[in-house]
């Protein structure tokens, strides 16, 4: 595909910060500034760091029983979802493997709708065919940030007092600096924080406004990944795809009772069986324990050379200070603790099944 | 002693028949920070354009490209236990290997620091 990548409302301040751009996703995008990912990484877990996340999806879904239509395509329990709520959901295939992750939000006379970048050209048009009677309008005027870390909400709420009252995964239109923004209290670091949707033409000026607070400096795609990578945080395409079940994955805490019990959302025969009976094969948490990382793709193998999977992201950890992974392996051998090999440059490295995240989660409570 | 440069991004600085091989601090920025290194061992030998190594940054590996035909006599120690030196003093404290040049004519093949410096323009 050798088409011009686009860019976001923020593209000139990243150029502004000095940010390293690069094409994801058929966007133009800060990979790091010049602090560097390991310097972002850390700044994130002790004070704040903004992201432009403006490259994802954002879609409105207007209608009559929109929850409703929406859980066909999802296993998330949406009818429950009450107002000014999110939650963290997955659209499935009929085989049970996982098409997409995002966020849905209960914004009262419609959903708001969060999906990633690389699928917003299969996302919106699968929910406009199958969702009937619905409005779905696909925001293209809309910039998305991520405050993200232990200072995010003295960041974002010296600017939107109402900011420091809101409740993990609580989401409300407020306004910043006289603009109205929807501000979602979550995020994809393991850290407090917020995702912020601002009017493309305002985007500029508000993320600079939140980078003139002494704790928020910018932090690019490369910290965003080691920072999710270590919260445990799957990334679509690598850990969850169209043939990794949410079981697999452990993502059974998004599936919530009724529908476990019901069912009725694509793919639910498998996933279905596989929370009673068990699934063959688990996502888990690796940790290498030496200090070559191991990147998606390695081998993972038993003490006796047997093959049992493969990792899916993997990297530095910079708070861990050491790499870490995941990846999936046989069930019999995804206890913590059960020693592994990895294959690293065609040399057995030694590796042990751990418990995910690698980090505390330090979500609003 | 005389510096040369390769387009892979290393220095070799040459007294009689041995010398000192690193990474450029232009390589060095490029890569970000720098985690981890594997080393080729005393003794092993190789041939221009060969992978003596890997250089492992929090974006991705990188592989090191021998500038020359030779052998390693040292492997420096300090990089196994502080990788990030090769970010903070690539060009002096952080080189990665001494080696034994097997034919010195190949130098000629490669950058003086001036050659270099319009390459990575």
């Amino acid at each position: 595909m050798s088409r011009t990548p686009k860019r976001t409302p923020l593209y000139d301040l990243h150029c502004a910060l000095g940010g390293k751009m690069v094409d994801f996703a058929g966007w133009e995008m800060p990979v790091q500034y010049p602090m560097g990912i390991m310097g972002e990484h850390t700044h994130c877990r002790t004070k704040a760091a903004l992201f432009d996340v403006s490259h994802m999806g954002q879609v409105l879904l207007h209608g009559p029983d929109a929850a409703l239509k929406l859980e066909a395509l999802v296993p998330a329990a949406l009818t429950q979802l009450p107002e000014g709520k999110a939650r963290y959901t997955f659209f499935t295939n009929s085989e049970g493997g996982i098409m997409d992750d995002l966020i849905v939000a209960n914004a009262g006379d419609h959903l708001f709708v969060v999906v990633n970048a690389s699928m917003r050209a299969q996302d919106i048009p699968h929910m406009a065919a199958s969702l009937d009677g619905i409005d779905v309008t696909e925001i293209f005027d809309c910039a998305l940030i991520a405050v993200q870390g232990p200072s995010a909400a003295a960041v974002v709420s010296a600017h939107c007092p109402q900011a420091a009252e809101m409740g993990f995964m609580e989401t409300l239109e407020a306004p910043i600096d006289g603009t109205i923004c929807r501000l979602s209290r979550l995020g994809y670091t393991g850290e407090d924080g917020y995702e912020i949707s601002i009017p493309e033409a305002d985007a500029d000026r508000i993320a600079r406004l939140m980078l003139e607070h002494p704790d928020c400096e910018p932090a690019g795609l490369g910290a965003r990944d080691s920072l999710r990578l270590e919260a445990g945080l799957c990334l679509y395409g690598n850990d969850i795809t169209p043939t990794t079940s949410p079981i697999e994955a452990g993502l059974t805490w998004a599936i919530q009772k009724r529908r476990r019990t019901d069912g009725g959302f694509p793919g639910a025969a498998r996933i279905l069986a596989e929370l009673a009976d068990g699934p063959a094969r688990k996502l888990v948490g690796i940790k290498p324990q030496g200090r070559a990382p191991a990147r998606a793709g390695v081998e993972v193998h038993d003490m006796v050379g047997n093959a049992l999977g493969k990792i899916t992201s993997g990297g530095f950890g910079p708070s861990v200070a050491g790499p870490v992974a995941m990846g999936y392996v046989s069930s019999e051998h995804a206890a913590a603790g059960t020693k592994i090999q990895l294959i690293i440059r065609g040399k057995p490295q030694p590796a042990e099944v751990c418990a995910l995240p690698f980090v505390t989660q330090n979500y609003k409570r | 002693m005389t510096t040369y440069y390769s387009e892979d991004h290393e220095w070799i600085t040459v007294e009689g028949d041995t010398a000192t091989v690193g990474i450029t601090a232009h390589a060095a920025e490029q890569l970000g920070d720098i985690v981890f290194i594997e080393q080729k061992e005393e003794g092993d030998e190789f041939e221009s354009g060969d992978e003596i190594g890997v250089i492992e940054s929090v974006k991705a590996a990188s592989e090191i490209y021998a500038p020359v035909d030779g052998e390693i006599i040292e492997s420096n120690e300090l990089l196994e236990s502080n990788p990030a030196a090769l970010n903070d003093n690539p060009e002096a404290d952080a080189w990665i290997y001494k080696i034994k040049l097997t034919d010195p004519a190949q130098l000629e093949g490669l950058m003086n620091l001036a050659g270099y410096k319009t390459f990575i323009a």
